[in-house]
């Protein structure tokens, strides 16, 4: 869907050297990683990012036999100030539209990103136009 | 009253000669029996060339076939009982490997010879009227339970059916019911030992047990040896399977060796190729059962290693002595009493589309108590973003073993390719216990 952001997902097990081997592929591929979290849940874990090209990524990390996943994720811009996060959230929720889960970044050009997941993508993306917040999409990140 | 040395005198010191005498007439009977009643039997002695007037000493018993736990599970449930199920007074019931269960039937006859087995051996252990037995095996399908309540009765023991579970109550009672002796798998009285300290009473000071009949799982002398001293008390290794009828045979005070009833059940220790070891060697243990009427059984490879020794005891008993369970002859593993094949684990994984093929089962001690895990590989199309999908996955997993087996398993997801791949039956199991 346009406006939206790629997502690389993968599962790892929650011991030391996973993360290193996961990075060095994607270092040896020349993939630049915008964002980046880890959801564990004791032996294992799910990691989450945001990268420069997300096709390449997933390929090269399948082809390293890491089970992979593309999500669509919805990138928003943030004001660095008070209450930024509060009217993202706000809008979503008043529209009932359910954050299943968020992480957030700063790129060098200073500007603020929150990466949501949501349970409606499409219902997401029209109420946060509508409430002038702006949506920074897969190219816009490939070009950070 | 004094304590009785043997609940049966006579037939537990009886000479060598007579035992085999009383061996080789009922196996003719049995064989007799058998070719007659059942129709597995029947077949089986036919494909092997065998007919009952070829056994007539028991050197001859080489000539009948072996019968395999494979049987009992293909005549499921009750295809190998060779009385009228009118005659069955009780059912056992052990998982399967599988899936399907082996089931188990007794006439009364059958209960009363497995209560006098376990008489002679409990009394073997120095217990009698006047004992006050806690009784912490598994009441139910599983055997141990009941097995040990009737013997216990039968020589006028108080029993506490405790059962399992509920280790605090468990202590308490012991403590307030005086209880003399306890029957549970060695690493459950461990774990007892460890429960008691954190709750202030001291087994060995605090209560009157004595003594341990110990057993549904191997265990060391050095374990023994921790139990003893850290519990000032006798530990007895018990043994028997559901197949035999339950647990059957113990240890005496003598503690070298567990005492086989000869006139109920007659022993070989067999080597790979299924031929009589030399004495004092050890091998497979195969079982013939002479008195079982429900269920009997011919040259059982009941799949324990072990040592036979014939020699008379020091105890005076002259019934052949087997020794501690040096191992399995299969890949069964035993977990906190419970019997658990690999290829269960197997069958149930097979069901469930998320995860591969591979796996690895790795069976450790945490604490006192063993601990089975199994690992899985997360297969590249079922993995999902979600987290909490694949913590559904490894609660259905969990969920399926434990039906199949009755056991609780930890479940653990790994990346796919990480577990080794199959190069034979041993690499699928890591067993890092140290018994």
């Amino acid at each position: 869907m346009s406006g939206t952001i790629k997502q690389i997902s993968l599962f790892a097990e929650n011991k030391p050297g996973r993360l290193s081997k996961i990075a060095e592929s994607l270092s040896k591929a020349k993939i630049n990683i915008r964002a980046f979290t880890i959801a564990e849940a004791g032996d294992f874990g799910v990691i989450r990012m945001v990268v420069d090209d997300p096709d390449k990524a997933y390929k090269t990390l399948q082809g390293q036999g890491f089970a992979v996943s593309e999500t669509e994720v919805i990138g928003v811009e943030m004001k660095d100030v008070p209450g930024g996060l509060a009217d993202i959230a706000n809008t979503l929720g008043k529209n009932n539209v359910n954050i299943d889960y968020a992480y957030a970044f700063v790129t060098t050009s200073n500007l603020a990103l929150l990466i949501i997941r949501v349970d409606n993508v499409k219902a997401a993306l029209k109420v946060l136009k509508a409430a002038k917040i702006r949506i920074v999409d897969d190219k816009e990140v490939s070009r950070i | 009253m004094p304590m009785l040395d043997y609940w049966n005198s006579r037939i537990e010191r009886a000479p060598l000669e007579e035992l085999q005498e009383i061996q080789e007439r009922k196996l003719r009977q049995l064989v007799d029996n058998v070719y007659r009643s059942s129709v597995f039997y029947r077949n089986r002695f036919k494909e092997a060339g065998v007919k009952p007037e070829h056994i007539k000493t028991l050197d001859d018993i080489t000539k009948l076939p072996f019968t395999y736990k494979k049987d009992l599970r293909d005549n499921y449930p009750t295809g190998m009982f060779c009385v009228p199920l009118n005659q069955v007074v009780r059912f056992h019931v052990s998982s399967g490997t599988t899936g399907k269960p082996t089931v188990v039937g007794y006439t009364r006859g059958d209960v009363d010879c497995w209560t006098t087995s376990l008489a002679r051996s409990l009394t073997a252990c120095g217990l009698g009227r006047g004992d006050i037995i806690q009784n912490s095996y598994g009441y139910g399908l599983f055997t141990g339970g009941l097995g040990l309540h009737y013997g216990a009765e039968e020589i006028g023991a108080s029993v506490i059916p405790m059962g399992v579970g509920n280790t605090e109550r468990q202590i308490e009672l012991m403590r307030d019911l005086n209880a003399t002796a306890i029957s549970c798998t060695p690493s459950y009285l461990l774990h007892m030992n460890e429960v008691a300290r954190k709750m202030g009473i001291s087994i060995k000071d605090d209560t009157c047990l004595k003594a341990a009949i110990l057993g549904a799982e191997p265990w060391s002398l050095e374990t023994r040896k921790r139990i003893e001293t850290s519990m000032g008390i006798k530990a007895y290794d018990i043994y028997g399977t559901s197949e035999l009828s339950g647990p059957l045979f113990t240890e005496c005070e003598e503690q070298d060796g567990i005492h086989v009833w000869a006139d109920h059940f007659l022993l070989e220790v067999i080597d790979k190729n299924g031929d009589p070891v030399k004495e004092g060697q050890k091998g497979e243990l195969v079982v013939t059962t002479l008195s079982k009427e429900a269920l009997p059984l011919i040259r059982y490879k009941i799949g324990d290693i072990t040592i036979l020794n014939n020699r008379e005891c020091v105890c005076g008993r002259t019934h052949p002595r087997i020794m501690r369970i040096l191992g399995r002859a299969d890949d069964m593993l035993i977990i906190r009493g419970i019997n658990v094949f690999p290829s269960q684990i197997e069958s149930v994984l097979m069901t469930i589309p998320e995860v591969g093929e591979h796996f690895q089962i790795i069976a450790e001690r945490k604490g006192e108590l063993d601990d089975l895990t199994v690992r899985v590989e997360v297969t590249r199309a079922a993995f999902s973003d979600k987290l909490a999908d694949l913590m559904n996955l490894e609660k259905k997993i969990q969920y399926e073993l434990k039906k199949v087996l009755q056991l609780q398993t930890n479940v653990e997801l790994v990346e796919t390719g990480t577990l080794p791949r199959s190069q034979g039956k041993s690499q699928k199991v890591v067993d890092r216990r140290k018994i």
